[in-house]
């Protein structure tokens, strides 16, 4: 087991649950609320040194009583240690963890990803926006277990909806207004921009 | 009821009716009256990259917002080649989920295939033979050296040198060839199986890769003639994209692209796998971090693997490629067509599929591209709970916008195609 979970426990106290071992990789689960103090521990004390981010990610276990995780891959490069931990989260409460971009600018898209497609929301994250789904996406978050394989609309209904998708719905309102494009659009396409609506196409028929 | 004349006015213009061109005097501006200047300073422009642009490398799009012909804002758009291969693990046997492995990271698939079926032989806690774990070795090699001419070419078409593309794809080829005698397929290989590989290489593929081996070098040299003291090139790349160790830390860049900028950091030497640590060859390391460092590291990374690779084929042990464990295993078609058991073992691993104990497993890699991780979930069935691939060119891709910023428009484009992305990773 990796030292690393010691010292945890003596600095963090009740912070951290349980830890265990796995092939060989320690894991350690963390509460939410304490999440982002602990990775900012860990990477800024001297003798622990975990100043890379490997990887962010979220596991949903087919077992509906188990709680959604998501997890943390750290590495000190220094010492050539992983450390894996994990936050759980109750899939039928409130998803949300603190984003730990302060910490690490490479985690940006990787929370971008896991929000994307497991809907976990990361607080104070700069632009949460979906990174691999397109921005209009309404079947849900593609990698939950709730979700189908082959989606939640038939392909005749994902063709109708792309076809139906509105020009502007390529572009950002952030982009639209670089381009000064904005003031240039009818007022009701503005209207429903406006509103968040982006992808929905105005009743012409 | 009046009819209405149009009278049209048919001459061509710029040419009297006489048929001579009139000229514009130079001077044709009025005198005295100042022209008026567009007022275009501080006016910012949206300009749309791809996704179908040769050098996005695939279907990235880049919406770039300029001034003038400076990079304020690069904001990339992913997901045109996204395939859900995470999701589509989830329903697959372990076994099933190889051929996935070729279609992420495309130009490096037996690296890709090697990295799963060692996050899974980790999760079940298999070791593999001798000669299996050599044969790894050669197949990420190989895949390193084609990657990186697949990189070295596109990368000097993006920046005006049509020559070494040639040359670069000259070699891909070569290995091409070798990886379909092997496996049978250029670039779907699927050659590993949880616990070995699916074939044992052919009669005549040392040889071939020994011939290989000896004359890449001479393609490496006319390149590093041709490119590496070049003044256009030096031009275009050398401070170009720059990003400073920490820099590169804090982004979580790996491979290439972390060693670039003076972290010598490789997973081969520093968590090694499949004995890398018995091999002897170097960590390239960069100095500056700019689009010239990366390329010094990539051309010398395949110098490495070369030596690796001729390391390997000197030590290639004779044995069997697979774990003798009939639960693991496929039977020979002979034995299962008349063994009984040896048919139970094949109806078992097809029907039911290797079950994994429960338990995660995560493997990090030394992909061409970076670091590529498989980390894998079980619950103890024969199918992952979770299959997460930890994307080496999609992690290396968002500090884009950081490299970016404040590089002239032409610059991006070097700056992009020294990330060396390949979508079918990027948005898998």
């Amino acid at each position: 087991m990796n030292p690393s979970v010691e010292a945890l426990r003596a600095t963090f106290g009740s912070a951290i649950g349980r830890a265990l071992e796995s092939c060989g990789d320690t894991i350690v689960y963390v509460r939410h609320d304490a999440l982002l103090a602990v990775l900012a521990w860990l990477r800024d004390t001297p003798d622990q040194r975990y100043d890379y981010l490997v990887d962010v990610t979220a596991v949903e276990y087919r077992d509906r009583e188990r709680p959604l995780e998501v997890v943390y891959n750290l590495r000190s490069l220094d010492r050539r240690v992983d450390l894996r931990l994990k936050v759980e989260l109750d899939p039928a409460g409130d998803l949300t963890v603190d984003s730990v971009v302060p910490l690490w600018r490479g985690a940006d898209w990787l929370e971008r990803e896991t929000f994307d497609m497991f809907g976990i929301t990361f607080r104070g994250h700069p632009d949460l926006r979906r990174i691999l789904m397109w921005d209009t996406y309404v079947e849900g978050y593609p990698l939950r277990k709730d979700f189908p394989l082959r989606g939640r609309f038939s392909r005749a209904e994902q063709v109708r909806q792309a076809l139906a998708a509105n020009p502007e719905a390529h572009y950002s309102m952030e982009e639209l207004s670089i381009a000064e494009a904005y003031e240039e659009l009818p007022p009701d396409m503005r209207e429903r921009l406006r509103r968040g609506e982006r992808g929905k196409v105005a009743d012409s028929e | 009821m009046t009819k209405r004349t149009v009278e049209l006015e048919l001459a061509t213009p710029g040419v009297d009716s006489q048929g001579h061109p009139t000229r514009v005097p130079l001077s044709a501006a009025p005198q005295g009256a100042a022209l008026e200047e567009p007022g275009l300073a501080g006016e910012h422009m949206l300009i749309n990259i791809g996704p179908q642009h040769p050098a996005t490398h695939g279907v990235l799009r880049l919406v770039v917002e300029l001034d003038g012909e400076t990079v304020v804002r690069v904001i990339p758009h992913l997901g045109y080649l996204h395939s859900g291969f995470e999701k589509l693990g989830e329903y697959r046997h372990y076994n099933q989920i190889i051929p996935l492995t070729d279609r992420t990271d495309y130009l490096s698939p037996m690296a890709n295939n090697v990295g799963f079926a060692l996050a899974a032989e980790k999760l079940m806690g298999i070791e593999i033979t001798p000669r299996c774990t050599v044969l790894r070795v050669i197949a990420c090699e190989m895949s390193r050296i084609i990657s990186h001419m697949v990189w070295l070419g596109t990368t000097s078409i993006d920046l005006g040198a049509f020559t070494p593309f040639l040359w670069a794809f000259q070699e891909r080829e070569r290995i091409y060839n070798l990886q379909e005698m092997w496996t049978g397929a250029r670039l779907t290989t699927s050659v590993t199986r949880v616990g070995g590989m699916m074939a044992d290489i052919p009669d005549g593929f040392v040889e071939g890769l020994r011939h290989f081996t000896r004359t890449f070098p001479k393609t490496l040299a006319e390149i590093d003639r041709v490119l590496t003291r070049n003044a256009v090139w030096i031009g275009r790349t050398q401070g170009v994209g720059a990003l400073t160790a920490a820099e590169a830390i804090n982004h979580s860049l790996s491979g290439p692209m972390l060693r670039a900028s003076g972290v010598p950091y490789d997973v081969r030497k520093d968590k090694p796998y499949l004995g890398y640590e018995t091999y002897d060859f170097d960590v390239v390391v960069g100095e500056h971090g700019d689009v010239y460092d990366r390329y010094l590291v990539r051309l010398e990374e395949c110098t490495q693997a070369n030596r690796i690779l001729e390391q390997a084929l000197d030590r290639l042990p004779e044995g069997p490629i697979n774990v003798a464990d009939p639960r693991l295993i496929l039977p020979p078609k002979s034995r299962a067509m008349n063994d009984m058991e040896a048919m139970i073992y094949h109806f078992k691993q097809v029907m039911e599929g290797v079950k994994a104990p429960v338990g995660e497993a995560y493997v990090g890699i030394e992909n061409p591209k970076g670091e590529l991780g498989n980390y894998l979930v079980s619950d103890g069935t024969a199918k992952p709970v979770r299959w997460r691939i930890r994307p080496p060119s999609f992690i290396n891709l968002s500090a884009l916008p950081k490299m970016a910023e404040g590089h002239l428009l032409s610059d991006l484009i070097a700056i992009n195609a020294s990330v060396d992305i390949v979508m079918g990773e990027v948005d898998r």
